[in-house]
């Protein structure tokens, strides 16, 4: 019953995504004032349907009702309750649900927290998101029914979620991604209904702003909850692998990247207007780019889940509508907007212009080593694969002059900088970046020009420039205490950003550099140094898990003769998927990762075991939670809750 | 040339050079890093119309189905080598190191590596994916005659529980 009602509430949601689609957008245009104020209830309705509509499938999961295929593909009685929960976005079906159920409530969010806007736009933009959602209800309930039943036979005991997902990464991982994903539906929303209406100026900027920012800040975490959950999960200690889906998300995290920045020069200086537009549209285009390469199974990957021709050909007709769609009236709308902003070849928008355009390089490099092996494969000239050294080499030449240009461009004036000025505190940053990379080496001892050198040099750079420019700002306050109340809150939150890109910079060239891996085969009590480190295996034995077994491998780590810790890996065999998995044993510090992998079972009672050492891995993570916070920051900035004049009015006027 | 029209040409060029030299050193390096995938019967009988066979040293793929008792591990170290095999010709992977979770002889893997001689591939990687559904593309659009039925499509039988 609770099954159907939930199908039931999905049907209602499409009803009121349909709704929403026509009558606010219609009332915009014959200036209907009843049909634009009922768009907040149907957002409203909608998320409300869409909320239940999860819920009843989260309810199927927690109550292993197997008559519904979901269910009995993606979870089974012995499933710890947790994860069961997780596994109703876990499987295609579920997680569009959840894909659904976000853009709601990102609908839901607009309607609530943008009472500043003109009605007319507000209407508009829930018009609009209520349009894309009506492609994605429709989607959910044609193309991937959750709450399809397999009446009258069924199993009695349900597939198991694949073991790879049990995992506490797997809880949070998805919903954020998707927040960050579909979030930017909202600025493309915005920037649809401006290409309507035509108004594109500093105000507008500042009404998309946060709502970027805030896309930018899950999509931001979710990657990162991502690698962290492939770094324990995968069992072979890597953290990015140019994956074709991790490779989707990376795409629209670069162009939202390039967004956020562009927005800033259109709320400043009003002009880049047609520039952020454009990138307005391709960060929600590359999202929807994301979702059809993971769901269509076009691409193999580990993610991909399984593919269906039928549902690649719909996201596909989506996907080109939307994209074309969106083109076609920006082709007609934008010739109209003109950028008056005068300014000098050195200067705070050619900075972010040039930002802009690495960012979007980076995009376009992604993009085609994304695709290009299917473009290879259709032509008919065989299969190929591109891997890893592609993706790092191009990314190596990309990382430099943009680690370099982010040092300078914070303390560009708007407009118009003269160089001398600069010259004195450049320098000065630049011996201390020296000193700093040169220092934390020597402590390593191993002082080399290798890529770690550059990594530590770049971030250095990056950083110091980052606190040095900060405390520049705050002392034209005055002094530093009376300036740090002062100071924007967006203000903050751009230098913490840049300190996380710095620390994430650090983490990967210190990583790529020092890592020590080995395979080595070991009997119990035998002993093996890796990197200074000298691993014992002490025990191996039989594990019995609640819905696995297998076995798991006790090790002590000592360092010069003194005790560092004790590791715990275990080689998982799951018994209804007869799936083998590995839970890697990871001792994490600050500096360094100690990372081992219970490998197969060799001959003569010994076991294969993957020992690494990982300098600075944690910074890769901890580089990624700073530039979320960072963007938490800058959300938390007053003048995104000011009410605008026109708003004023309108309320006025009402 | 007004100085507003003169900034926009720069701008434009500036993009456009930047463009191309991002696009031609795109390509160089994606020439150095495209690995072309083999079967094992196009590995021995050459790919393509032209029968074109790799040289020993190249870099390649090779994705087949592990032979079943073609596995041999050194008692030593972590050396072990098998053979793949798709519709006839057989060829052999040597690598040393630990092979993922769901490597079983019978299952069909991707190895990454360089050739050694006309039958013998050094694997720098060897990819088997974790899900017993999963068989690599390439494998299964090489494999026509041999059906591959993901366990979740196969009919279910009576003893597998139902009512």
């Amino acid at each position: 019953m609770i099954v159907e009602a939930g199908q039931l509430a999905l049907t209602f949601a499409f009803a009121l995504a349909v709704l929403l689609a026509i009558l606010p957008l219609y009332g915009s245009f014959v200036a209907n004032k009843p049909m634009l104020l009922l768009a907040k209830p149907l957002a409203f309705g909608q998320f409300f349907f869409c909320l239940l509509a999860m819920l009843a499938l989260i309810y199927a999961f927690r109550t292993n009702d197997f008559s519904v295929i979901n269910v009995a593909q993606n979870s089974s009685s012995t499933l710890p309750w947790y994860y069961q929960i997780t596994a109703s976005f876990g499987s295609h079906e579920g997680s569009m649900l959840l894909w659904v159920l976000m853009l709601a409530g990102w609908t839901a969010l607009v309607a609530q927290f943008s009472k500043a806007l003109p009605l007319q736009l507000h209407g508009r933009i829930l018009g609009i998101l209520g349009l894309i959602n009506v492609g994605f209800v429709a989607f959910s309930l044609i193309m991937s029914n959750p709450f399809e039943r397999s009446l009258p036979f069924f199993p009695v005991e349900g597939r198991d979620l694949n073991p790879l997902l049990q995992d506490f990464g797997m809880i949070l991982h998805p919903p954020t991604l998707y927040m960050g994903y579909v979030g930017f539906a909202v600025a493309f929303a915005f920037a649809i209904a401006a290409l309507m209406g035509g108004r594109f100026d500093s105000v507008w900027a500042r009404w998309v702003r946060p709502w970027a920012l805030a896309a930018w800040l899950f999509l931001t975490l979710g990657i990162m909850l991502g690698s962290w959950w492939a770094y324990n999960e995968l069992g072979w200690g890597g953290w990015w692998f140019w994956d074709p889906v991790e490779n989707a998300s990376f795409m629209p995290w670069l162009a939202g990247t390039a967004l956020i920045h562009s927005l800033a020069v259109t709320e400043k200086r009003g002009t880049f207007k047609s520039w952020t537009v454009l990138l307005a549209l391709a960060a929600f285009a590359l999202s929807l780019v994301g979702a059809f390469l993971v769901r269509s199974g076009v691409l193999v990957s580990v993610h991909s889940f399984a593919t269906d021709p039928g549902r690649g050909l719909y996201l596909l007709v989506f996907l080109l509508l939307v994209v074309g769609g969106s083109l076609l009236l920006y082709g007609i709308r934008m010739n109209a907007v003109r950028s008056q902003a005068r300014y000098q070849l050195f200067s705070r928008e050619m900075m972010l212009w040039g930002n802009n355009i690495f960012l979007l390089t980076a995009c376009l490099i992604v993009f085609l080593g994304t695709l290009f092996p299917l473009f290879h494969k259709e032509l008919g000239l065989g299969t190929i694969s591109i891997g890893e050294p592609f993706f790092n080499q191009m990314f190596y030449y990309l990382t430099i002059p943009f680690a370099l240009l982010l040092g300078l461009a914070p303390w560009v004036r708007w407009k118009q900088q003269q160089l001398l000025p600069l010259i004195k505190p450049f320098s000065l940053i630049a011996i201390a970046s020296l000193m700093l990379a040169l220092g934390v080496m020597a402590s390593m001892q191993s002082v080399q020009a290798n890529l770690g050198l550059l990594g530590l040099l770049l971030g250095a750079w990056v950083g110091i420039s980052a606190l040095a420019e900060v405390m520049l700002r705050l002392r034209q306050f005055g002094s530093v205490s009376a300036g740090i109340s002062k100071l924007n809150a967006s203000h903050y939150g751009m230098t913490l950003a840049h300190i996380g890109f710095a620390v994430l910079v650090v983490g990967v060239a210190m990583t790529k550099t020092y890592t020590v891996e080995r395979d080595v085969r070991m009997q119990e009590g035998d002993s093996t140094s890796v990197a200074g480190y000298e691993f014992t295996l002490t025990d191996v034995y039989d594990l019995n898990g609640p819905n696995y077994g297998g076995q798991a491998a006790e090790l002590d780590v000592s360092k010069d003769g003194g005790y560092v810790t004790h590791l715990h890996a275990e080689k998982r065999f799951y018994r209804i998927q007869r799936t083998i998995m590995t839970e890697s044993a990871v001792h994490a510090r600050l500096s360094r990762d100690l990372y081992v992998s219970l490998g197969e079972e060799l001959p003569g009672n010994a076991w294969a075991l993957r020992i690494q050492v990982k300098p600075f891995v944690r910074w890769i993570w901890l580089g990624g939670v700073l530039m979320s916070l960072g963007a938490l920051l800058a959300l938390a900035d007053k003048r995104y809750r000011r009410k605008s004049s026109v708003a004023k009015q309108e309320v006025a006027n009402a | 040339m007004q100085p507003r029209r003169q900034k926009r040409l720069l701008a434009v060029l500036t993009v456009v050079g930047l463009l191309t030299g991002a696009v031609a050193a795109m390509l160089y390096a994606m020439q150095q890093n495209i690995d072309l995938f083999y079967t094992p019967s196009q590995l021995v009988n050459g790919l393509g119309e032209k029968q074109t066979k790799p040289q020993p040293g190249q870099r390649l793929r090779i994705g087949g189905m592990v032979v079943t008792g073609s596995v041999k591990r050194d008692p030593d170290s972590l050396k072990v080598s098998f053979d793949l095999v798709d519709t006839g010709p057989i060829v052999t992977v040597t690598y040393e190191g630990i092979l993922p979770d769901l490597f079983r002889e019978g299952q069909g893997i991707v190895a990454q590596g360089v050739l050694l001689d006309a039958t013998t591939v050094a694997a720098t990687e060897v990819l088997a994916k974790h899900d017993e559904e999963y068989m690599p593309p390439e494998v299964a659009e090489a494999l026509k005659g041999i059906k591959h039925v993901p366990p979740s499509r196969q009919v279910n039988q009576p003893d597998s529980g139902s009512y």
